[in-house]
């Protein structure tokens, strides 16, 4: 027998030339986390999203127009992108240009200047931003002219001054990445100015509590809602955000305590640090749970007066428009928008690998070393971040999602990217035709609801 | 909207006879005008909801019955008193001033309060003072179980006794229970009362209008603060076999 060659880095040889074979079930990946497991003894902590591949807006495409339907020129006709959510009961509802909106994350997973770089991109671009496990920044109410306060189970930094400051409030039940977990941000982020803000002492590693601590059922939810729009004088729109896992229940529920939107974030959704065994194992994709979301709102009567904020692997125009075709009056985007801040950058690549990553992987964000200087609360990496060129970059990137938005809209003869329906999608795989409860392109099938 | 009362001068709010809505609206314009009473009596509060939540200036609050959930949440700087018996989450994050119930009140009664003082002088249920931030809380009677769960500043007074898993997952809040622990929680271990305790005691007692109860008669309970780092071994760097 040959000896194996070796690679051109002088490295082992690549276990195919020895004709070794990969077990599917104990690959390299499963064997080095038992062998971290056992160097260890704690679990896995990252941030991100759910890395498994799930069926996702990927396995859906849009019928485009043809003789039966007539599309809408690219350029010149009107495809209206506007969106106003709260609508229901708030005496202020949000009033947006685009239906793409920045999710929640903290100033304390993100370094105060990435806050500021998405309150300016955001403000830039006529949408929102959301506070996070952390409290309001002075830096992030100025930045962003519409900006979202969230009210989470461990109230860190809550206060009535800030709710009165707020254009919206959300009630964060849970999120897409984690749904039954509560935050973690470990002592690495820990600084003075993070622990002065949520009261806990300087460089503990945080675990945030997973349920509020004065409510508890859909009953209590209703009281809880009914007493914020009594602090605020029912002027602030009311969310509720909730991670994809009973989505049907939980949205009815949601909207039956008096939400005035819904914000569903699918297990794709981003967290700045939990355990990789809930990242992966608990919550349903995205794709799966927005028409469950719809069904319970159309049964309540609510679609429309209810809005639908979805979150959770939107990328592209192609995944907005699939979502807002689904039902969804708007998304929110996370990890795409520190993306566009400069998050993963190739040019950041040496740096990466020196703290045992690469440009593309990166998702250590709890242990506060991002050289990109996002998710960070070290001074000199902060500072590497200019926000007003991160802000131009966010805008950039959403003006970008917006126009692909608009442009599969019009290839479907729609005048308002709300005019898209489910009607105008099909999916590519057996999978995601039951989820998305669309047809098997090429076939009137729909998985679970009709014959073949 | 609301009438003067010419013999304590006080502005009253009915509820038999306004909405709830009037009534705090109210409060919260009292917080705007300085011609605006500063003593006001809320009657017939039958058990309603959210009764006085979200003032910002100094007022004198009586509210003359039993309420619902959240009276007086996040109160900042007026003085609230309950002749009553409270729903749940009675001066939840409440910011500064003072909130005194007469009566009992039900769970998370100061829920993460972050200032000001919250008077109990009857019993108050489960999850007292849970995820307290820097509010003082005193309860002349006894409190339920979960009480002062992962609080991480202020203080909690007990003169009763305490349920099971008190102080579970503590941070820095104090704790003081003058009668029986059913239990203690994660994290939460006894510590010795010393005098400059006695004297934080005394404090709080006086202000909560507290004059039968010693203040050397408690026990001190705190943070072991075992939990505050994760509890990572490395194997690798302790043993002699290369990595």
């Amino acid at each position: 027998m040959m000896p194996p060659e070796p690679r051109s880095d002088g490295s082992a040889p690549t276990p195919p030339q020895l004709g070794l074979r990969e077990s599917a079930t104990f690959d390299r990946l499963a064997i080095h986390q038992i062998q971290r497991a056992a160097r260890t003894g704690i679990y896995d902590i990252r941030g991100g999203g759910a890395k498994r591949r799930v069926p996702h807006f990927d396995d859906l495409l849009l019928l485009g127009a043809s003789v039966s339907r007539y599309p809408l020129e690219g350029y010149r006709e009107r495809c209206g992108t506007e969106v106003v959510l709260g609508t229901r009961f708030a005496k202020r509802p949000l009033e947006l240009d685009i239906p793409v909106t920045i999710a929640g994350m903290s100033f304390g997973a993100l370094s105060a200047n990435a806050k500021e770089a998405l309150g300016r991109g955001a403000t830039a671009s006529g949408t929102s931003t959301t506070t996070g496990d952390g409290g309001m920044t002075p830096e992030e109410r100025l930045s962003s002219k519409t900006l979202v306060y969230q009210l989470l189970p461990s109230r860190y930094g809550m206060n009535p001054d800030d709710l009165r400051r707020a254009d919206a409030i959300e009630i964060v039940v849970g999120q897409g990445a984690k749904p039954g977990g509560g935050g973690m941000l470990l002592g690495q982020k820990i600084s003075d100015r993070v622990a002065q803000m949520r009261d806990l002492p300087r460089r503990i590693d945080q675990r945030s509590a997973c349920r509020h601590p004065d409510w508890t059922g859909p009953d209590d939810l209703e009281i809880k809602i009914e007493e914020l729009r009594e602090i605020t004088d029912w002027e602030k729109p009311i969310f509720v955000k909730i991670g994809a896992s009973r989505t049907y229940y939980d949205v009815a529920l949601a909207a039956k305590a008096g939400a005035d939107v819904v914000v569903l974030d699918g297990m794709q959704g981003g967290t700045a640090a939990t355990q990789d065994v809930f990242i992966e194992h608990v919550g349903i994709p995205l794709l799966a749970a927005i028409p469950q979301a719809v069904a319970a709102l159309e049964e309540l009567e609510l679609h429309r007066t209810v809005q639908l904020v979805v979150s959770g692997g939107i990328r592209s125009g192609a995944d907005v428009a699939k979502a807002l075709a689904l039902g969804a009056d708007a998304v929110s985007v996370g990890t795409a928008a520190l993306i566009a801040l400069g998050d993963n950058a190739p040019e950041l690549d040496a740096e990466y690998a020196r703290i045992g990553s690469a440009a593309g992987y990166y998702d250590d964000w709890h242990e506060g070393l991002d050289p990109a200087g996002i998710l960070t609360q070290d001074a000199d990496l902060a500072a590497r971040l200019d926000p007003v060129l991160g802000g131009r970059r966010l805008a950039n990137y959403l003006r970008t999602v917006v126009l692909e938005t608009q442009t599969l809209a019009r290839a479907c003869g729609k005048s308002h990217v709300h005019n898209l329906e489910p009607e105008d999608l099909v999916a590519l795989t057996i999978e995601a035709a039951a989820m998305a409860r669309v047809p098997l392109a090429g076939t009137n099938w729909i998985p679970g609801r009709n014959d073949l | 909207m609301s009438t003067a009362n010419p013999t304590t001068r006080a502005e009253q709010v009915d509820l038999e006879l306004q909405t709830l809505r009037e009534c705090n609206a109210s409060l919260h314009a009292a917080a705007g005008d300085p011609a605006a009473a500063r003593s006001w009596r809320v009657l017939n509060p039958g058990g309603r909801h959210s009764i006085a939540a979200g003032i910002d200036a100094q007022l004198e609050v009586e509210i003359e019955g039993h309420v619902g959930y959240y009276c007086a949440g996040m109160n900042q700087h007026a003085a609230v008193r309950v002749r009553g018996n409270c729903g749940v989450g009675v001066a939840e994050n409440i910011m500064s001033g003072s909130v005194v119930v007469e009566g009992n009140a039900s769970q998370s009664a100061a829920a993460t309060g972050r200032g000001g003082l919250v008077v109990v002088r009857g019993d108050a249920a489960a999850r007292c003072a849970i995820s307290l931030k820097g509010a003082d809380v005193v309860v002349r009677g006894s409190i339920g179980h979960m009480g002062a769960f992962m609080a991480q500043r202020g203080r909690l007074v007990v003169c009763g006794d305490a349920g099971d898993a008190l102080g579970d997952s503590l941070y820095e809040a104090r704790l003081y229970v003058r009668g029986s622990v059913a239990g203690l929680g994660a994290d939460c271990v006894e510590k010795e009362l010393r005098d400059e305790h006695v004297i934080e005691l005394r404090a709080l007692l006086e202000r909560a209008g507290i004059v039968d109860v010693d203040a050397t008669s408690f026990r001190r309970y705190g943070s072991e603060r075992r939990l505050y780092a994760f509890d990572v071994d490395d194997a690798i760097a302790s043993a002699s076999t290369p990595r």
